[in-house]
């Protein structure tokens, strides 16, 4: 199963602004991706509840997982997202 | 029927139009036997698609980017997957629609409590989600403030900062609470905005939803059922007191007796406007807001560049900044002053010199280096003074840092009834009606129960009052009054009869008290105060003057 292992980049961790582009991000995707924190049960990427409940902070480091046609790419966007201080950019962009 | 409810005035204006309660959270009924599933997975889904709706529409509206990502995150949980998922599971096996959604919430609440730090502080918003959507399910508006879509007037036991968050000051007309007191976040809000309110109005509950009243936010009279002709009235008034806004220049009684009109400001931002271009001054400078929440003061340096900002906004005018009045309701981390068991009987305002003289002398030194830096014609005032000695004291203290007028604020009884011996000592005198009803009266500012007794119409203040503005005269020194009795335009008048020299308030009471001045003679304003001190109470003072006062000219 493809994964991916990245360390959040966001200075207020997975929550309010970050975790919502994040959520919508993976909704987006055309494959079903879960997140996990090392050792922790993997969730839903799409489920807002999910994602905000693995108290993910800056610095934390989540691993990322899907299958299926598309599986890598989907990977690649979102741990891309992942990595970037989200907090830190305009909110159009 | 019409019906007269009375309550506190904490911001003047007139005001009709239709009553709406914020709504409150709902109650879950007794659970019920779901007879048709289908029906109940779609009551369930509506629900959260509603409040997924509602709160991205908050979103969309919310001005500041951050309340804008916080409120589109709260939408993204009510349209959570696993949500709907976890709740129409609950309904197949049997649980109506508003019980299915309070249980899937009460588990995230547990997980999110579980977590505690970040996660558990976001259990509010939880809570308010699921109010959202049980009350969607069982046909009820939404808690909060109504979005009608039409001018109201809003109504609540009581308004917090979370209420009103996302409020449109041009659809809402008016503030009308059950509970609260002259400082609540109702009156805060509303003199911010400018709209009329009234606070402690027993009855306001009992008004049912859509019916039509008129609020009068400086007597603190709501008028229910009211009928078209007093609403036309009423929008004929409002309009006259909004061309009244447009009066200009300086306080003037209809003879010409000058009453000078100032500002009460906490920082730079509230001098800009319109408004506040027309004011004589700045009758008060709270100097509060640069130690909030501070666990060290600040130093000199960061001190003088705050009070420079302000004082270079007054641009020329004179300017009276109030030293630190912290204590009481308004603790300050740096004091250290946990454990009072009375903090407003304790040691506030000018009595923390006592204990740490360092922190005055500093904030003295940092205010005349900022008069230094601007050329401002800056006065300095101590707040909480008892006594004459007190008052010397602060003299000699803020003379020594090289200022030269100096007063003290008349909030404690001790001091109005010494008035006299107090301006051998200073300069001028400031009373603060607010605290001075607070220990005259023994009534507790912020207890809605005893608002009556915080009336600043009661005779016994307005009689402490006349005492101070009489000493002042016999001294040939200025007497004003800066507490919130100052902006209701009928009382300005009174007070102007009582003797008092200036009025300070908030930018946007300016207008209608110069135009109540400029409607009556000295002569007019004196018989008015006559007739308020020989009322028997706050109501009957009010009623009155009002009977007797004229009109402001169209």
């Amino acid at each position: 199963m493809p994964e991916r292992t990245v360390a959040v980049g966001s200075t207020s961790g997975l929550h309010a602004r970050p975790a919502a582009l994040f959520v919508e991000a993976a909704t987006a995707q055309p494959v079903a991706v879960s997140v996990r924190l090392p050792g922790g049960r993997p969730v839903p990427a799409r489920s807002m509840l999910s994602v905000l409940s693995l108290g993910a902070t800056h610095g934390t480091e989540v691993i990322l997982s899907a299958e299926g046609d598309g599986a890598e790419a989907a990977l690649e966007a979102l741990a891309d997202l992942l990595r970037r201080n989200l907090d830190e950019e305009p909110a159009d962009a | 029927m019409p019906e007269r409810l009375t309550g506190i005035g904490v911001s003047p204006g007139l005001a009709a139009g239709p009553l709406l309660r914020v709504a409150p959270a709902p109650r879950l009924p007794e659970p019920a036997a779901v007879a048709d599933v289908e029906a109940e997975l779609t009551r369930a889904a509506a629900a959260l698609s509603a409040v997924g709706t509602e709160l991205r529409r908050r979103a969309d509206s919310a001005g500041r980017r951050e309340a804008a990502a916080i409120l589109r995150a709260q939408a993204m949980i009510a349209e959570d997957p696993l949500l709907r998922d976890t709740i129409a599971e609950a309904v197949r096996a049997g649980r109506d629609a508003p019980h299915a959604i309070a249980d899937a919430f009460a588990e995230h609440r547990r997980a999110f409590q579980a977590a505690g730090g970040h996660l558990a502080e976001r259990v509010t918003d939880l809570d308010d989600i699921r109010d959202r959507a049980v009350a969607a399910s069982l046909g009820r508006p939404m808690p909060g403030v109504p979005t009608p879509g039409y001018p109201y007037v809003l109504a609540a036991r009581d308004l917090a900062p979370a209420d009103t968050a996302d409020l449109d000051p041009e659809l809402v007309l008016a503030l009308v609470t059950e509970l609260g007191g002259p400082t609540s976040h109702t009156a805060i809000l509303a003199r911010s905005l400018g709209l009329p309110a009234v606070v402690s109005c027993a009855g306001t509950l009992a008004v049912p939803d859509g019916t039509v009243v008129r609020v009068d936010g400086a007597s603190g009279e709501v008028l229910t059922d009211a009928d078209e002709a007093v609403v036309a009235a009423t929008r004929a008034a409002a309009a006259r007191s909004r061309r009244a806004g447009r009066s200009r220049g300086p306080g003037r009684t209809a003879d010409g007796h000058e009453v000078r009109l100032l500002l009460n400001v906490g920082s730079a931002a509230e001098l800009r406007g319109e408004e506040a271009a027309g004011a004589e001054g700045v009758g008060l400078f709270r100097t509060e807001l640069l130690f909030l929440g501070r666990n060290t003061a600040p130093g000199i340096e960061e001190q003088s560049r705050a009070y420079a900002e302000v004082f270079a906004a007054v641009d020329s005018r004179p300017v009276v900044i109030r030293t630190l009045d912290a204590g009481a309701d308004k603790p300050l981390p740096f004091l250290d002053q946990a454990g009072e068991p009375n903090p407003a009987l304790g040691v506030r305002g000018l009595r923390i010199a006592r204990r740490r003289p360092e922190v005055l002398r500093t904030q003295l030194h940092a205010i005349e280096l900022a008069a230094r830096r601007t050329g401002a014609e800056v006065r300095a005032m101590a707040p909480m003074v008892a006594t004459a000695a007190e008052a010397g004291e602060f003299a000699s203290i803020a003379r020594g840092a090289g200022l030269d007028t100096v007063g003290v604020m008349v909030e404690v009884p001790a001091a109005a009834l010494r008035a006299r011996r107090l301006l051998d000592e200073i300069d001028f005198l400031s009373v603060g009606t607010n605290d001075l009803s607070q220990y005259a009266f023994a009534a507790d500012r912020q207890c809605g129960d005893l608002a009556g007794l915080l009336d600043p119409w009661q005779p016994a203040l307005l009689e402490l009052i006349a005492g101070c503005a009489t000493a002042g005269r016999t001294a040939g020194k200025p007497v004003g009054v800066c507490g919130e009795a100052a902006a209701d335009p009928l009382l300005a008048v009174v007070l102007t009869g009582l003797g008092v020299s200036s009025l300070s308030m908030s930018p946007r009471a300016l207008a209608p008290v110069r135009a109540a001045l400029a409607a009556h003679s000295l002569a007019d304003c004196e018989r008015l105060a006559a007739l308020a001190l020989a009322a028997g109470d706050a109501e009957q003072a009010r009623a009155a003057v009002r009977r007797a006062a004229r009109p402001a000219p169209d």
